[in-house]
């Protein structure tokens, strides 16, 4: 592997590692059900590119079978919260006194 | 060469992906979060599936890379169009700049159905 392709790889590295905490962060600050599950989202997607990285780092090509099988795993993930956060809203127009948004989901 | 391009293709991939992240960080409502984080990420995970594909350089490895692509192009639109959804549903307040709301009433809970405009027919 030449010397730049290495030094793309490190800073790659850095990237992925400033995406997923800049993700988390939104995670955890929220403010609402629909912001976190965009996080969680773009987290999955944070941790292939890195599994991605880590095959064309070592040249283990299990870890692009792992990335195949993340993508699947956080696209069901994201369709079922994505279906969660709509019974939830369905739930709330039911409700004669809903509770504030940010606890929409108590 | 091919080194160089996918040093240039790990370094745009993961540029997308840290862009998805400060979209995500940055905007101000929850649809334009959505927004930023399927376009970016969708593209940045593709950059480096071309990146890995190129720099391994075998024919598993390229087939199981366009099946990884052809599986983010297929199903980030319909994982953003559903969370898009929820939005919407749930009432999480926009931003004040988004005036426009062509779903305004339309929407039929009771029946869980979307109605078509009244103009739907001209």
């Amino acid at each position: 592997m030449s010397a730049v392709l290495a030094a793309a790889v490190v800073i790659g590295w850095a990237m992925l590692g400033l995406a997923f905490a800049i993700g988390l962060a939104r995670l955890v600050r929220g403010p609402h059900l629909p912001d976190r599950i965009v996080a969680l989202d773009m987290l999955a997607l944070v941790g292939i590119c890195a599994a991605l990285l880590q095959a064309l780092d070592t040249g283990a090509t299990a870890f692009l079978d792992l990335a195949l099988v993340m993508a699947l795993v956080s696209f069901l993930s994201t369709v079922a919260f994505a279906r969660y956060v709509e019974w939830v809203a369905f739930r709330r127009r039911a409700q004669a006194d809903p509770p504030p948004l940010e606890h929409a989901d108590d | 060469m091919i080194e160089l391009a996918v040093a240039l293709l790990v370094l745009g991939g993961a540029g997308f992906a840290l862009v998805a992240a400060i979209g995500i960080w940055r905007l101000p409502d929850a649809m334009m979060r959505m927004h930023a984080s399927s376009k970016a990420g969708t593209l940045g995970g593709s950059l480096l599936f071309i990146a890995v594909a190129l720099g391994l350089g075998d024919l598993s490895t390229g087939v199981r890379a366009i099946a990884g692509i052809a599986f983010l192009l297929l199903t980030a639109p319909v994982a953003s169009h559903l969370i898009g959804r929820a939005t919407y549903l749930l009432d999480v307040p926009r931003h004040p700049s988004q005036t426009r709301d062509d779903l305004a009433g339309r929407y039929d809970l009771a029946a869980r159905i979307c109605r078509p405009p009244e103009d739907a027919g001209r």
